[in-house]
């Protein structure tokens, strides 16, 4: 019975479970209330909440301490039967390192899982194995009987309290309440998890007996990951530098330029073709971009470099023209900006205020002698928030630099050459095969780490320059 | 002294006619239109790099759509089609190398001449994939009365070839070269012919003048398709590759068809024989070019001719379904509370920031948190849609809250009011009456939401969904990859057909993303109500 049990997708077992109940609990307490009240002849102004919320009130109130169990179920489930099995391995197992040992958990848990697990002919683990599945139906059996139990008694506590004169409503309401608020708070329970597990893993990368120091990550120069040697991480943070310089060379001009064209000059109808079309560049996902890039943008860039270098005042190799190159991704990664450029400085331009303008233009200022000299100084915050937020981006982008920037970690001022960023090298250490204990592998967290709080800081002085400069014009 | 401090007064007269202040007017103005130029080129810039990026995905993607087959009538030979291990239809179904070996003998009918070379025979067989003969062996086993008896069989072409035929690599070129005369042996396969008329291949000698520049020249004649050697005076010695065997002696005069090739035969991947081979097919009528209906109903194959994105587009649905039923009923709860409840504190203020600040983090760091918390902490299996549905929906719920809260905002405050006034408690206005006001804004914010999801490829990499996926998968918990996903691992398929057709998905992904933003802007249309 629990090793059947073992084998039952609990996600669904679950769901079915809960839903039933669930809609069981409303109907019973809506059934009760109408039943109570038709009976009772006292109740002259009908009852205080209507029948559906008495329902409400005992589907949460039965729901919720079970759905509770079951979320710990999930959680804590799985490292529970971890934790049993691994206290009765003998002891030569129990001597192995821990990233042993852990690897062995995941196999036998693989093993464990299958409907019918094949004997691999070691007893030990064969033994093992069917003991984990045993351990887990009994797990899953004692979760789902403990639910049962505390939904049961709670629904015996609910429906006694269903009455015309409970205020049903008001609990229902307080209980909603509290479930919006919790919907809320995963945004800061999502970024709670980030900082955390990052943290956690740089730590664990940082201390680590083949890791690096603070200092060598931070200041050392020679990145080889891969074959898990060197973890200097500049040339990565040169390569991401370069790139996102690129990329603001293209996109701070031309978003700018078009904000400001679109704002002051464009006719309704031009605004109302121009603007679709740099939505559509900023709906592109960047997969696309990526491939973009590679497919048409570098070969370009590559044949362009070759010509330079065959000019005969140009020293011969003086571009390196590599087939991926930093220029290549830096200026498809300006494409993508540009309309994240436009679209926050278009919000700037358009919050100053016309008065400002018309004072301008009044005192015989020109056009564009009023957006030079007003207008954009009166904006300039809101638009270095918006160029700040797009460096963020640029620093965050992660396909067109895996796609077209390459994987070589150097430190050259050519934009023609391959480099290689941050993010680039995340992919490359994280896509496949990973275990989570190698210096390889914790190293991309580290990265990560690294990558988080740079954009962080630069979004946090973003909006909040935002946040001041709209205020300043409300 | 007043006359001092005062400024000379101009009068407008006097101002048009002073030099100075006409130069700095022209100057002033030039300037203007300069501006005015710079703002218009910015915003072409971005129209033209639209369309390039457009116009170069689709003109790579265009040879993808169609493919060229190979046609076959073979006798279905029992001994052939029914493997030793058994005659079920799954059998029959998976018997690759017998199908193979019906195609392999019909080829060699077809083109004889080097039955006995070893190395040119595998060459020849490999003018069409191996695998490319499963769908005949799944129509065969459907089909078992048709064994023994003659089928009509449509086999793809190898993608080299393919790409050949369509002009996509290996330049070539026809050429007329003029009347062919007498045809002489040389040697075995070796053939001089001579020019039918007095002047000796003018044409001919013109191209083969710069022979150090070109690829090659296969000449054709009578239907039967030869490599050019030199050009002797009114005498070009040839080499027989492939076609009708050739007629020593007069040729009456048959006109000889030149193709003159870009790349010399060790550039290429493909044979001056697998040339000649595929091209003497299409002589005989036995080339089609068809849609290549294969890029949506096949999963992802090694060999590029047989590949299709079917088992990605049904992974990119599947997670998507989990990326809508995390994201928009949390995001739009969130936004209710944020808008319609949250006392103004401190930790309201928290988490607005928090919001804000999620909706620019990098979405690569999602994917961090994804494969260190779910996969690691959690233990949740990797490349499966149901992690990758958990890990979009975090990434898109500061998208869904943000574009609900403006939804909810714009509802007016006397909705609420009138709610109230008429007794109703603060939920109840809220779920019963702006709620419903805000449902179509926050449906086009959560279409939109989701279209970012879809095109979304770097924390799906971070948790696995990169695996080589053939087979489509049914449930949450199966092996599954993404469309953008498909993109970035065809992309670093080394073959070149892996080009076109990674064009061809990325147009099926924008394809879908457009029909998304459409369905958004026609909502927001329709349901637009000015208060």
């Amino acid at each position: 019975m629990m090793e059947t049990l073992g084998h039952l997708p609990m996600g669904w077992l679950l769901f079915t479970f809960l839903a039933a109940t669930g809609f069981g609990a409303f109907f019973m307490g809506r059934t009760k209330l109408v039943a109570v009240s038709q009976s009772n002849s006292a109740v002259i102004n009908g009852t205080h909440s209507q029948p559906n919320y008495h329902g409400y009130f005992v589907a949460m109130v039965t729901l919720l301490p079970a759905a509770l169990i079951f979320l710990v179920f999930f959680i804590f489930g799985d490292s529970f039967v971890r934790s049993e099995i691994s206290s009765e391995f003998p002891d030569y197992i129990l001597d192995l390192p821990p990233i042993q040992i852990t690897q062995y958990l995941d196999r036998l848990s693989d093993h464990s899982s299958m409907r019918v697990p094949p004997p691999t002919g070691n007893v030990l683990f064969d033994q093992a194995s069917i003991r984990m599945a045993q351990l887990r139906g009994e797990v899953r059996f004692l979760t789902l009987l403990l639910a049962l139990l505390v939904a049961s008694s709670a629904y015996t506590w609910a429906i006694r309290r269903i009455d015309p004169a409970f205020r049903a409503r008001r609990y229902v309401e307080e209980g909603a309440k509290i479930g919006l608020f919790m919907c809320a708070a995963i945004a800061v329970l999502t970024t709670a998890g980030i900082v955390l597990s990052l943290v956690f893993e740089t730590v664990l990368f940082l201390t680590a007996e083949d890791g690096p120091s603070v200092w060598g990550f931070l200041f050392g120069t020679e990145w080889n990951a891969q074959t898990g040697e060197d973890f200097g991480a500049v040339p990565l943070f040169f390569g991401t530098f370069m790139i996102a310089m690129l990329a603001m060379a293209v996109a701070a001009p031309i978003g700018l330029f078009s904000a400001v064209y679109l704002s002051e000059y464009a006719s309704p109808t031009l605004r109302a073709w121009a603007k679709p079309i740099l939505e559509l560049l900023a709906g592109i996902p960047t997969v696309v971009y990526g491939f973009f890039a590679a497919l048409t943008i570098a070969p370009a860039v590559r044949s362009s470099a070759q010509w330079i270098n065959n000019l005969d005042f140009v020293p011969d190799g003086f571009l390196a023209a590599q087939p991926q190159s930093a220029m290549a991704a830096g200026l498809v990664m300006g494409i993508m900006i540009i309309p994240f450029v436009s679209s926050l400085s278009d919000d700037v331009i358009n919050a100053v205020p016309q008065s400002l303008r018309d004072g301008a233009l009044a005192m015989g200022a020109t056009r564009s002698e009023t957006i030079r000299q007003v207008v954009l100084p009166a904006a300039l915050p809101g638009v270095i928030a918006a160029l700040l937020l797009a460096v963020s981006r640029a620093i965050g982008e992660t396909m067109i630099v895996v796609m077209a920037a390459g994987q070589r970690a150097q430190i050259t001022p050519d934009p023609t050459s391959d480099l290689t960023t941050i993010t680039a090298q995340i992919v490359a250490l994280l896509t496949g095969d990973t275990e989570f204990d190698s210096a390889k592998t914790l190293s991309a967290f580290a990265l990560g780490f690294v990558l988080f709080m740079v954009t962080l800081v630069f979004n946090l002085i973003a909006l909040n320059v935002v946040n001041r400069y709209q205020e300043k014009y409300d | 002294m007043t006359d001092a401090t005062k400024p000379v007064p101009i009068s407008k007269d006097e101002a048009f006619s002073n030099p100075e202040v006409i130069r700095r007017l022209a100057r002033r103005h030039a300037a203007e239109r300069r501006f005015q130029f710079y703002g218009m080129s910015a915003i072409a810039f971005s129209v033209l790099a639209l369309f390039i990026l457009v116009f170069s995905i689709v003109s790579e993607a265009s040879s993808a759509f169609t493919r060229h087959h190979v046609v076959f009538d073979l006798n279905l030979l029992e001994e052939q089609v029914i493997p030793e291990t058994g005659d079920t239809a799954e059998d029959i179904a998976s018997n690759v190398s017998g199908f193979n070996k019906l195609v392999q003998d019909n080829l060699l009918r077809a083109f004889p001449t080097f039955a006995e070379d070893r190395l040119k025979r595998r060459e020849l067989f490999a003018i069409v994939p191996r695998l490319g003969v499963l769908p005949m062996a799944r129509k065969t086993a459907e089909r078992p009365e048709t064994i023994g008896t003659n089928q009509s069989f449509r086999v793809v072409l190898s993608d080299d070839l393919d790409l050949f035929l369509k002009g996509r690599v290996t330049g070539r070129r026809a050429l007329q070269i003029g009347n062919a005369g007498r045809l002489g042996e040389i040697g075995n396969n070796f053939f001089s012919l001579s020019d039918a008329g007095p002047d000796g291949f003018p044409n001919l000698q013109e191209v083969w003048a710069d022979r150090d520049q070109l690829g090659g020249v296969l000449v054709s004649v009578n239907g039967s398709w030869y490599r050019l050697l030199d050009v002797n005076g009114a005498v070009m010695s040839i080499e027989f590759l492939a076609g009708q065997l050739p007629q020593i002696g007069e040729q009456n005069s048959a006109s000889i068809e030149g193709l003159v090739l870009s790349a010399p035969e060790s550039d290429r991947t493909i044979s001056d024989h697998q040339i000649a081979w595929t091209l003497s097919l299409q002589d005989q009528g036995r080339v089609e070019r068809r849609l290549n209906t294969s890029l949506i109903s096949h999963s992802d194959s090694t060999y590029p001719e047989l590949a299709g994105a079917a088992a990605a587009i049904v992974g990119s649905i599947l997670t998507m379904i989990f990326t809508a039923a995390f994201a928009i009923p949390i995001g739009i709860f969130a936004a209710v509370y944020l808008e319609e409840f949250a006392p103004t504190n401190r930790l309201t203020g928290l988490i607005e920031v928090n919001i804000n600040n999620l909706a620019a983090v990098p979405s690569i760091v999602f994917g961090l948190l994804g494969a260190s918390v779910f996969l690691d902490a959690f233990g949740l299996p990797r490349s499966v849609p149901f992690v990758g549905g958990l890990v979009l929906g975090l990434l898109v719920l500061p998208t869904v809250i943000i574009a609900s809260r403006a939804a909810l905002r714009s509802v007016p405050p006397s909705i609420r009011t009138a709610a109230l006034g008429l007794g109703a408690s603060q939920t109840q206005t809220v779920f019963h009456h702006v709620l419903p006001l805000a449902a179509p804004g926050i449906l086009t914010g959560a279409i939109i939401a989701m279209a970012r999801a879809l095109g979304e490829t770097a924390p799906l990499l971070l948790i696995g969904m990169v695996a080589f996926v053939n087979e489509v998968p049914t449930g949450p918990n199966d092996e599954a990859t993404v469309l953008p996903v498909l993109i970035f691992k065809w992309f670093s398929g080394a073959e070149r057909a892996w080009e076109p057709m990674t064009s061809a998905v990325v147009i099926i992904l924008l394809v879908l993303l457009m029909a998304m933003s459409l369905t958004a802007v026609l909502l927001r249309r329709h349901f637009e109500r000015r208060w």
